[in-house]
């Protein structure tokens, strides 16, 4: 099926969604997206920041979509033409869902664990205005213990679920819903039972805000200040292959290794790359880990600060944009 | 070869007698010497007359406390990362319950650190500062024998509760125009302490 976003055209197989089209395409189209997870069943469709403009329905049927539609939730047909950032009614309509995310997400990104590498964060960089409109009271839950390993923020909640499903999908029980409706929502452990499942940890990793965060490394140190690492060790449980954070000669933090789209990556086999908690949490020496190399940061990122790794990359884009100009390289002065 | 042309050919002339015995160009530079003499003196006498500064000098730091007595400084790090010479440090703390009153927030500095030998009092930490915490003041870091005791923690830094120091000249309008804006929880915290006492 052929499909076009923003004027690439792209072949993919039937069944195929809009986003995951698009993320084939590459970052320079995909819209964002932060309850769909592809690694996860039935996720997505619930906070609508991947909407995009179908201008021309399929082959057969070339009258628009009447509505922006959820990218994610809607497969593709042959010969369909999509507007993501090209149209600007979709950012418009996009800067609106995220001023509707924002409502009741609280300001304390200085205090956020999850601040620097938050999906939130990045959204309202991008999409959203500076100022907010909303003078109301905004939701506030008591704090809820959940246990010493995870600290769950109610307040920073948007509801995306990709928790829930983790908890269905890749660990035995499920201990962990949404309860209450809409505006009251809120993502519970029922009576306030302990996750203590082996993959209960991988919550931390796919909550793109800072609800779940990890209660080992709470107020330790910020993300930037730390310097990440891929890492592995013979785990009899998951595959064993993480990403270490070291502060020093310190490991602060153990997290699954993500992708550009911020998911956590299969194995180059093709095996899930969730890991569990005894690699998460119990194993924080650095001579646990056969360390395999600085992990590649985009250099856009906050994480990048401080860390050279992306110096390469920087010489390659410098020498192609002088290359346009046509200056002299600078490696091959007469 | 002339390369320029500003280039000047060396001279090499006889002096004049005027110029051979040296006296006059003695005379006249003398009198500008003597003429200084009867000119108003530009130096002052510090420490005991101090110059006028500017209301934004930027000298020695303050980490600042809010109407109620507790620390602004919530350990967020935006103050490290904007310092280009690296020379703020921090260590966070989880506040408990019962010190309401010390740290405005639920995370605090358990250690702050700015070494002065690298500071170079550029403001940045000021400017990055999200919770009005960090303010350079006109107060000139004192001078000291050893390397180690510049590098000055929370005891120097934190303003005295009984001293507390003015920075509202140092605030720009937009600051001062956000903190009049209610709903937000940065201006409501102040006002939900003061009901509670």
């Amino acid at each position: 099926m052929k499909v076009t976003i923003d004027g690439i055209e792209i072949d993919v197989p039937k069944g195929t969604t809009i986003l995951q089209a698009a993320r084939m395409i590459g970052a320079q189209v995909a819209p964002p997206a932060m309850c769909y997870y592809s690694k996860l069943k039935t996720s997505g469709g619930y906070c609508r920041t991947c909407i995009v403009k179908v201008t021309k329905g399929s082959a057969q049927n070339p009258n628009p979509m009447p509505k922006p539609v959820a990218s994610c939730r809607t497969e593709v047909m042959d010969g369909m033409e999509v507007q993501n950032f090209t149209s600007p009614e979709v950012l418009e309509a996009r800067k609106g869902v995220v001023e509707f995310l924002l409502i009741n997400h609280p300001l304390d990104c200085p205090v956020c664990d999850q601040a620097g590498e938050c999906k939130l964060q990045d959204l309202g960089y991008e999409n959203g205005s500076a100022k907010t409109r909303y003078e109301f009271k905004r939701r506030e839950f008591e704090m809820i213990d959940i246990g010493d390993k995870i600290k769950l923020h109610m307040n920073r909640c948007i509801l995306c679920y990709r928790c829930v499903k983790t908890a269905e999908q890749f660990t035995d029980e499920r201990v962990h819903g949404v309860i209450h409706r809409g505006d009251m929502g809120e993502i519970s452990t029922y009576i306030e039972k302990v996750i203590d499942n082996d993959f209960s940890g991988n919550v931390i990793d796919v909550c793109p805000v800072g609800a779940l965060t990890d209660n080992t490394f709470r107020f330790k140190q910020r993300v930037w200040f730390t310097k990440p690492v891929d890492a592995h060790r013979n785990c009899p449980t998951c595959s064993g292959r993480v990403r270490v954070w070291l502060k020093g000669e310190e490991v602060v933090r153990v997290t699954a290794r993500k992708d550009e789209w911020d998911e956590i990556m299969d194995t180059p086999d093709g095996k899930s790359g969730f890991i569990c908690n005894s690699c998460r949490y119990d194993h924080k020496q650095k001579s646990d880990w056969v360390i395999e190399g600085p992990t590649q940061v985009n250099r856009h990122s906050v994480i990048s600060q401080n860390h050279y790794n992306h110096l390469n990359e920087l010489k390659v884009q410098v020498m192609k944009q002088q290359k346009a100009l046509g200056f002299m390289p600078l490696d091959k002065k007469p | 070869m002339q390369l320029t042309n500003r280039s000047k050919v060396v001279s090499n002339k006889e002096q004049s007698f005027a110029e051979k015995i040296y006296l006059p160009a003695i005379i006249s530079g003398m009198a500008t010497t003597f003429s200084h003499l009867f000119k108003k003196r530009p130096t002052i006498m510090y420490p005991e007359v101090k110059k006028e500064y500017a209301p934004v000098y930027r000298g020695q730091h303050v980490l600042k406390r809010d109407e109620n007595g507790a620390e602004r400084c919530t350990s967020c790090g935006m103050c490290a990362v904007a310092c280009p010479a690296e020379a703020i440090t921090m260590e966070s703390g989880e506040r408990k319950k019962g010190e309401e009153h010390l740290y405005r927030e639920e995370k605090y500095a358990k250690k702050y650190e700015i070494n002065m030998l690298r500071c170079i009092f550029c403001g940045l930490c000021e400017e990055a500062c999200p919770k009005e915490a960090i303010f350079l003041t006109d107060k000139i870091v004192d001078a000291e024998f050893e390397r180690d005791t510049f590098i000055y923690g929370k005891d120097k830094l934190v303003e005295k509760i009984d001293k507390r120091i003015d920075v509202t000249k140092r605030q720009t309008p937009e600051v001062l125009e956000f903190k009049k804006r209610v709903g937000l929880r940065h201006n409501e915290l102040n006002k939900t302490i003061e009901k509670k006492h």
